[in-house]
């Protein structure tokens, strides 16, 4: 299940690892993306950390860790080409996976249907 | 009245009788004549400008007095009385140094620089493609740097070397997200440096120490972050760097090297040695010494770190058809986005200074540098040896430019000789020192030896002699073997013919005030007077450096002393600072007044800043460097301040209140009226209000800020005080204060506290443009300026109120000096964005009003009150006629993806071209007014793309064989 943050991140947890990314919106509201800076592998992350930093050329965004854990995995691949991340594609898009330690810290975030509303 | 000023009233009163036969300058600098005020008056519904000022401004904020200053002068009077204040300094030839060099300002360069309003007038380069010209020679001054430093990426400049030091050191800071909290500083650098990386230091928590660097990291240190080391020394002394930068590099910190630019055509650049910054001042390529600027200085890092170089990049990018064009780059790195978490509270660079900068090396070229080196380490040499013959000793032998002589017994009786014969010395413990430059010669270097005794018997001091020992202590690891400066710009331009039409082609690309009226709201681009700039390069300002003796710059103390005075009248505070050299450093100095204010009080606990949603980002930016943590006070749906947001965040801070920092006129460009609840609600639990000066040109004359309950102000000289924008800089901050602050402000950078700038006044050589706007206006001019703007705003709302809502009034339905259109609703229903309203207007010869400040998708207009109704109608006539193209992108006419909206600008080559396929005709691109077309305005480029050249970085000329691969 796709849950989302007051920020647009958004966390799709499988096991104990989340993998994080931005939504369709937010990337729409940022427009084109002109840089994009990832944690570090290995990096210890408390919720509420600004671990990412989305760039476009009118807005710089922190992007914060959804919950406490490890980054286990980075997206690489989505710096070989900015132009790629786009609002389609935000699924693809996805910037790190993070081993989370605490489930019940993700208990804040928002189902599909209420993010749907925060954005109108 | 202070006597002072009492007197200067008495001498003008009687100066001005019998009047003289010319206009009022008044009447020169405000646009509208009566009829015109009258036709607008009618327009805006109101029966007198008395009636107008009444019900803009709340009447509880109307200031209770008339502003004391002196009856109006005209031109020539004013003149007159700069030039005595001018006379009255007295030029002596500085050998002064500390990293201030007499120079030789191009005439090429000044005529068709300095002194051209195309170059002077412009405003900071945020529309591309009518900025083209000014965007390339800053660009050449950036590879300048780069070349000269051996860096990656150097950046537009930055206000001042001990500044840029400090931008430096927290930019290291950052770097190390706070795991170490010492910086290290080479005992061997300026003392003013030193001192602003003090006053910058302490309230980030940064512990600074003095001590050379190999030595101070020896053993396991983890602690240090950073090493401030100067190449060459303050004292001028040449050493090797390479084991300072590894010793700090491997004690994890960043190496950061000060330097000189023209030392390093000589000596081996930093880059080479592995610097990870390398940052000085470009002022002795070419621009006077002026008491301490306004100068350029340079900022330049490696690619690794080029997203946390603070201040203004140029970057290359190209158009919407691929052809190359110059830009801003990164600009989401600056506050007006990223607010407290900004790499810094820079918002200016020194633009016209850096043009000069890199029109100097554009004209001289590397061999010309090299050669004016040269002349100067030759006669450091010759200097060295001759005093070394009459029996002294030199403190180092390895010098570029400057000589240190042992003098512990009679270093006042050489000082006091050498000027006796018109020379200025710097004085040392125990030492005097003299730092040569371009400018020095063979008959003055005579007569200095002579004066210091060094002549030897019947006057013979051994000059020019074959074979003369002059001493060469340079070790030869410093010099420099790497080539600098191969691009084809700085080999191109030798002749003045090719010179002139180089900076004349440059100057053509670009819309300054000296062609269109540029409605930029909050940037208020009024007139800059040709009577208010001539003196800056009369040779008794720009020839005094910033720390000769004050008996030498009476003119200079006596001027400075006036315009404290008349800004204090001008604002009703108390007591006026003129150090800081921006507005950024104003909000710095004002934040920092107040934090001393409350630690003298045994308050220093108070740390909480109060900034309302819509204040610029500069405004948190500040506060964070002056260690305070920011409360955000929410705004209401009209764009005022929220009264009940405002008083829940006071209870829950009230303990730890330190102040609030508000816009005046609100940012939003409205006469809030709860502003006098505002700052007492403040006061009382504790707070200071600190009023951001931006739009004082909505209140000279008509309100004075302490009277309403402000504590502290910044006044931008370069907005309401009429210093032009210079395409970018420089800006003058000053900041005003009621008399319990006045203890606090900036103290002088050699010896006294809280200094914010390298120079004891700042900017010093352009404060007689801002003293000669008051003293031309008077008290009267200076209020008819503000009713004058406001009427002005006020009309463009009341035109263009039918086709584009305006987005705040106050409850009166006016606005202040400025008026914000909103486009969101246009293009929510037919996709057209502010953006493609801004680039149409350039078809119509006009520079684009502000662009979402402060809110996104909209337009803030401010005419100023030096436009003329013909020009405001002009820009009007342009607004709604775009109304009606938009119209036609709603009817479907044309569609969204090809129209003359989005394709706009449009340049001449497309114009031109044998093939046209768009749905409208080459007439409605190019010329959609329709009328005789002889001063049509033709953007070089067409739409830049901003993605692009964010994604492809690059911020300097490519080398030589690189454009000719390209031809």
């Amino acid at each position: 299940m796709l849950r989302y943050s007051q920020d647009h991140e958004w966390i799709q947890l499988e096991g104990d690892v989340g993998t994080v990314g931005i939504s369709p919106h937010a990337i729409e509201q940022l427009g084109d993306i002109v840089f994009v800076e990832l944690p570090k592998v290995g990096a210890k992350v408390a919720k509420g950390d600004a671990v990412a930093v989305f760039e476009s050329v009118k807005a710089a965004s922190d992007i914060y860790s959804p919950a406490s854990g490890e980054i286990v995995e980075v997206n690489e691949a989505m710096l070989d080409d900015l132009t790629n991340i786009t609002p389609d594609r935000a699924t693809e898009s996805w910037m790190f996976k993070v081993k989370i330690t605490d489930g019940s810290e993700l208990d804040d975030m928002m189902d599909e249907a209420a993010y749907a509303n925060l954005i109108g | 009245m202070s006597p002072k000023l009492r007197k200067m009233a008495a001498d003008d009163l009687k100066r001005a009788a019998p009047s003289t036969p010319q206009a009022n300058f008044e009447t020169r600098h405000i646009g509208l004549n009566d009829h015109a005020v009258n036709t607008m008056l009618h327009a805006v519904g109101v029966k007198s400008i008395a009636e107008l000022m009444d019900k803009v401004i709340p009447k509880n904020i109307r200031r209770s007095d008339a502003m004391d200053i002196p009856p109006a002068l005209s031109e020539a009077q004013v003149l007159a009385d700069l030039a005595e204040l001018a006379a009255a300094n007295s030029i002596k030839t500085s050998l002064i140094g500390m990293g201030y060099y007499d120079c030789h300002l191009p005439p090429v360069i000044q005529r068709n620089v300095l002194e051209n309003p195309a170059w002077y007038t412009a405003y900071t380069p945020y529309q591309p493609e009518i900025s083209q010209g000014r965007l390339e020679a800053i660009l050449n001054f950036q590879t300048t740097i780069t070349e000269l430093t051996g860096m990656d990426i150097a950046n537009a400049s930055l206000l001042d070397e001990a500044t840029a030091a400090a931008e430096a050191m927290a930019m290291a800071f950052r770097i190390h997200r706070g795991k170490a909290s010492v910086f290290l500083i080479d005992p061997d650098t300026h003392p003013q440096t030193i001192s602003v990386l003090r006053t910058r230091a302490a309230p980030i928590g940064i512990t600074l120490e003095i001590a050379t660097i190999v030595d101070a990291v020896i053993g396991e240190r983890s602690d240090c972050f950073g090493a401030l080391i100067s190449y060459p020394g303050s004292s001028g002394k040449v050493r090797p760097i390479k084991a300072d930068i590894d010793a700090i590099q491997n004690a994890g910190g960043m190496a950061i090297v000060t330097s000189d630019l023209l030392a390093l055509t000589m000596l081996e650049a930093p880059g080479t040695f592995g610097a990870d910054i390398v940052l000085g001042s470009a002022q002795r390529f070419g621009v006077p010494l002026g008491f301490g600027g306004p100068h350029a200085a340079f900022f330049a890092t490696r690619t690794a770190h080029q997203r946390a170089i603070p201040g203004r990049l140029v970057g290359i990018s190209q158009d919407t058809h691929g052809q190359p064009g110059y830009r801003l780059a990164l600009q989401t790195r600056e506050q007006h986005i990223r607010r407290e978490k900004a790499t810094s509270n820079i918002c200016t660079a020194q633009v016209l200074l850096a043009v000069m900068a890199g029109f100097y090396a554009v004209w001289h070229g590397p061999e010309g540098l090299k050669r004016i080196a040269d002349h100067a380490h030759d006669m450091a040499c010759q200097f060295a040896a001759a005093m070394k013959r009459g029996g002294r000793h030199l403190r180092h032998t390895a010098f570029f430019d400057t000589v240190v002589i042992e003098a512990s017994s009679d270093k006042d009786a050489l000082m006091q000789a050498a000027c006796e014969a018109g020379f200025n010395l710097r004085s040392l413990d125990g030492a005097v020192a003299a730092s040569f430059d371009e400018t020095s010669n063979m008959a003055d270097l005579a007569r200095l030896l002579d004066a210091l005794g060094a002549s030897g018997d019947g006057g013979d001091s051994g000059l020019g002699k074959p074979g003369n020992d002059a001493p060469s202590g340079l070790d030869i690891s410093v010099l420099r073997t790497s080539s600098f400066m191969r691009q084809a710009v700085f080999h191109q331009y030798r002749s003045e013919t090719e010179m002139m039409r180089y900076m004349r082609a440059l100057a053509d690309r670009d819309l300054a005030l000296d062609r269109t009226m540029i409605p930029l709201g909050s940037c208020t681009m009024k007139l800059n007077a040709a009577a208010e700039m001539m003196p800056i390069t009369w040779p008794g300002f720009s020839s005094i450096h910033p720390f000769a003796p004050e008996d030498q710059c009476t003119g200079y103390l006596e001027l400075i002393d006036r315009l404290e005075n008349l800004l204090a009248a001008a604002t009703g505070y108390d007591a006026v600072s003129l150090q800081p050299n921006a507005g950024s450093q104003g909000e710095f100095s004002g934040l920092l007044a107040i934090s001393r204010y409350h630690a003298a009080k045994g308050e220093g606990h108070r740390n909480i800043c109060l900034i309302p949603s819509s204040a610029h980002g500069t405004n948190p930016a500040s506060a964070a460097m002056a260690g305070m943590k920011i409360v955000v006070v929410k705004c209401d749906s009209e764009g005022n301040v929220d009264m009940a947001d405002l008083a829940t965040k006071i209870d829950q801070h009230r303990d730890n209140l330190a102040a609030i920092m508000v816009t005046y006129p609100s940012t939003h460009g409205v006469f809030e009226e709860a502003i006098v609840e505002l700052c007492k609600m403040v006061h009382e639990a504790g707070g200071q209000v600190y009023v951001d000066g931006a739009n004082l040109n909505a209140l000279v004359g008509h309100c004075a800020p302490p009277q309403f309950g402000a504590d502290v102000s910044h006044l931008n000289l370069h907005k309401t005080f009429c210093i032009p924008h210079g395409g970018g800089g420089p800006g003058v901050g000053p900041i005003g204060v009621a008399a319990h602050l006045a203890p606090y402000l900036p103290g002088s950078p050699l010896g006294g506290e809280g200094a914010v700038s390298a120079a004891p006044f700042g900017s010093a050589s352009i404060l007689p443009i801002t003293y000669a706007y008051i003293r031309m206006m008077g008290a009267e001019g200076m209020s008819n300026a503000t009713a004058i703007a406001i009427l002005s705003a006020n009309y463009v709302a009341a035109r263009l109120g039918g086709a584009y809502p305006v987005l705040y009034t106050a409850s009166n339905g006016c606005v202040a000096h400025e008026c914000i259109i909103d486009i969101r609703d246009i293009q929510e229903k037919t996709g057209i964005t502010n953006e493609d309203i801004a680039k149409r207007l350039i078809d119509y010869g006009f520079h684009a009003p502000t662009m979402s400040f402060p809110v996104a998708g909209t337009l803030m207009i401010e005419p100023t009150e030096s436009e003329s109704i013909t020009e405001i109608d002009r820009f009007c006539e342009a607004m709604l006629a775009i109304a009606d193209e938009i119209e036609k992108v709603a009817d479907g006419t044309w569609p969204l993806a090809d129209n003359p909206l989005v394709n706009a600008p449009h340049t001449s080559d497309e114009m031109l071209s044998d093939e046209w396929t768009h749905p409208y005709s080459r007439r409605q691109a190019g010329n959609p007014d329709g009328g005789y077309q002889a001063n049509k305005y033709w953007p070089p480029v067409s739409r830049i793309d901003n993605a692009f050249g964010d994604r492809n970085l690059i911020c300097s000329c490519p080398p030589t064989e690189e454009w000719e691969a390209a031809e």
